[in-house]
């Protein structure tokens, strides 16, 4: 067995939301009020037998129970939906914030990248913020000298190297932002999701990067929800689900298996209480289902035919114009489209408080064969506030066939892209064949 | 981040045996008082410096007078002062022209009043670094105050200018000068801590701060001289550790006889009890600063 690089044994934190919100919002006064009527409010409770956790103080475990070990020179992919705890855990082994109980313990000298940019000031030149950046993530001052030609090199900046970055574009701030990041060299490097920027080329530029640290024999932990990227740069993933370890394994063996949704992802998900249906104060997600044409839930759907991303929701205020929308991933994690709902009869129109469900439908023969993720969200308008956005909350996969009748027509071997649909083809022919010798 | 330093030499040296298996570093939950980790500080002393250099950048970029600030603000106080305490009201001045008189205690007394107001917003106002990246937390607050002693450099040397324009002259009580400055120092770095991470959680801090530091200056002898009052309550009034200060720089500097050794022995003591306690109470504080801020 290699060493180990980090042992985590029962991690789990936990938040106080109730007191979490009091306290972000809270003041001095409010504070010594909840102080001095705490007595009283105590004693209410115990004579109505009422349970003394106030929803005021609601506990959220962030994270459970997470137990793995990581050896060194390994690249780790930290794989779940949203809110599985894999920021926690990444934010919990970079000692930004401690654990509620559990250890861990790091073999080595260990640096995060949990954004872009971290310590970038945009009243300071590039110049300025290569060095402040670097110093804040932990380089020392003679490293940066010694590495700064390579990082203004790898941004590609050098003619804006004396411009305070307030006056640079978006993709030269990602750009040297990373440059810095990339040029960390600790022996444990802890990354979430910074490749989630920038424009493809540079994406595809900071992956090679990547693999190059990888290869480095340095160990790494990325979270990413990129599956293509964890498959490809990753030779092992874990994947949690609800604050613990679900799954981990050779990297590609973890990712379709979440991808095929033993852990991750059906073809329907219910939330039978609204208040712990995910949404916001307008309107709540109370069930999204993929629906073939003739009605049923379905896993499995046939490349020919249509099928429907179903969107059941409470509104609980009325008034509101409310857009319903979803996204399509492939499992490379490309988003294939979004879609918005068009329906005229609610379209524009301030909506009634009930319970809606609005369907889409995708066309038969337009989607490749392979696993669809569905991200589903509702948006109010004007002003536009985002009630609901879950990610990957179903999946499907969509099957081929080799009958002749689908756009691969003859041809029985692999079918790459995101989409696949039929197009018109047409022929022109001549009977006189240029004989010109 | 670099980390071995802050642990006890055992651990550190793990890499040397077969076993290799100690880890340099444990990840768990902590109860009660933790330690200062002042090696670990030492360690992100460059950090530090990056700290102090970009809050200077940043504070006189896109001024036309940069660090001319630095000296304006204690002359305008100084001038507003000798016109109404020294001539108006004709406040006693032990003897030194009035001007000099109050400069002198308006150095290290805005030095102590902007590094306490930085220096308690300094979590704050880097609270998107508190949530991405891990160093020692304290290196803020010190980074804070350090940024202010360039200041003081400043309207220090604009002290010896007006010292050399009403000609008073140095004598060999400047060496004991330094620890003045280390008193004004520690006393502004206890406050500041202390208010730090109260801040974190109760913003109220940011408007009892100005309120503070007003109330505590007519409670420091800068627009009047401490001998107004009578002795034993002119040792008892060293309880206000800005009291040494001021009176100690008089002392060094102009030859005031007002600074005795139990008035500032007394604000020492209550100085370095502000900064301990406050590095304590910051450093407990800390594991939840990242979920609080």
């Amino acid at each position: 067995m290699s060493e180990i690089a980090i042992r985590a044994e029962g991690l789990a934190k936990q938040y106080h939301i109730g007191a979490l919100q009091n306290a972000r919002s809270g003041t001095f006064r409010e504070s010594l009020v909840d102080l001095c009527t705490a007595p009283v409010r105590h004693a209410r409770r115990v004579l109505r037998r009422e349970s003394f956790r106030t929803p005021k103080d609601e506990i959220l475990w962030a994270l459970k129970d997470a137990s793995f070990d990581i050896r060194r020179g390994e690249v780790v992919g930290l794989i779940g939906r949203n809110g599985a705890g894999k920021s926690t855990l990444l934010r919990i082994l970079s000692r930004i914030t401690e654990p509620s109980s559990g250890f861990a313990d790091i073999y080595g000298r260990i640096g995060s990248l949990l954004e872009v940019g971290t310590g970038f000031h945009p009243e300071l030149t590039g110049r300025e913020n290569i060095y402040l950046s670097g110093a804040i993530l932990g380089m020392r001052k003679a490293e940066i000298q010694q590495k700064f030609d390579e990082i203004v090199d790898f941004a590609q900046i050098d003619r804006f190297l004396d411009t305070p970055v307030k006056h640079y574009s978006s993709g030269m701030y990602v750009r040297l932002a990373f440059a810095v990041a990339a040029h960390l060299e600790p022996e444990i490097l802890l990354i979430d999701e910074v490749l989630a920027v920038g424009d493809a080329r540079f994406q595809k530029k900071c992956l090679n990067k990547m693999e190059d640290v990888a290869h480095g024999g340095r160990t790494v932990v990325f979270v990413s929800h990129n599956m293509a990227a964890v498959s490809r740069i990753c030779g092992r993933a874990i994947l949690l689900d609800d604050g613990r370890v679900a799954n981990e394994g050779s990297a590609h063996e973890v990712v379709s298996a979440y991808l095929m949704g033993d852990e991750g992802t059906t073809a329907f998900r219910e939330w039978p209480h609204v208040d712990s249906a995910p949404g916001a104060d307008i309107c709540r997600l109370r069930a999204v289902r993929i629906r073939s044409r003739e009605g049923g839930v379905s896993e499995a759907v046939d490349i020919r035919q249509p099928v429907g991303v179903e969107i059941e929701y409470d509104v609980l205020k009325s008034g509101h114009q409310l857009l319903p929308h979803f996204y399509l991933w492939n499992e490379e994690g490309i988003q294939i489209l979004g879609s918005n709902d068009l329906d005229p009869k609610w379209r524009r129109r301030p909506r009634p408080a009930g319970r809606y469900i609005s369907t889409g439908w995708i066309p038969g023969n337009f989607l490749n064969e392979g696993t669809i993720l569905v991200d589903v969200a509702v948006l109010a308008i004007d002003p536009a506030i985002v009630q609901i956005y879950e990610r990957s909350i179903v999946g499907f996969q969509v099957v081929g066939s080799l009958d002749g009748d689908t756009a691969r027509g003859d041809w029985a071997g692999a079918m790459t892209g995101a989409v696949r649909p039929i197009f018109e083809w047409t022929t022109q022919h001549s009977a006189k064949v240029a004989t010109t010798a | 981040m670099e980390i071995e330093d802050a642990l006890p030499a055992p651990v550190a040296d793990a890499g040397a045996g077969p076993h290799h298996h100690l880890p340099t570093l444990r990840i768990q939950p902590s109860r009660g008082w933790s330690s200062l980790g002042l090696p670990e500080l030492w360690h992100h002393r460059e950090l530090l410096y990056f700290f102090v250099w970009r809050d200077l950048k940043v504070r006189y970029k896109q001024t036309a007078l940069g660090a001319a600030w630095a000296l304006l603000q204690p002359l305008a106080t100084m001038l507003v002062f000798s016109v109404f305490f020294g001539r108006l009201a004709k406040m006693p001045s032990d003897g030194i022209p009035y001007p000099l008189f109050s400069y002198a205690a308006l150095v290290p007394w805005l030095f102590f009043a902007n590094g306490l107001s930085q220096g308690a917003n300094s979590l704050v106002a880097n609270s998107h670094l508190l949530t991405k990246v891990y160093f020692p937390r304290l290196a803020l607050p010190i980074s804070a105050l350090l940024g202010g002693a360039v200041d003081f450099l400043v309207s220090l040397i604009g002290l010896a200018g007006l010292m050399a324009y009403f000609g008073v002259g140095l004598s060999s009580r400047l060496v004991l000068l330094p620890a003045f400055i280390l008193l004004a120092f520690v006393t502004s770095l206890g406050i500041a801590l202390w208010l730090a991470a109260i801040n974190v959680q109760f913003r109220d801090v940011r408007h009892t701060v100005p309120f503070l530091t007003q109330f505590w200056m007519f409670a420091t002898p800068i627009a009047y001289p401490s001998s107004l009052l009578p002795e034993p309550w002119r040792t008892v009034y060293g309880i206000n550790p800005m009291v040494g200060v001021v009176e100690g720089f008089r002392w060094a500097l102009l030859g005031v006889d007002t600074a005795p050794g139990p008035m500032v022995a007394l604000s020492s003591a209550v100085a370095i009890t502000l900064m301990v306690t406050g590095a304590f109470y910051f450093r407990r504080m800390e594991r939840t600063f990242a979920d609080v801020v």
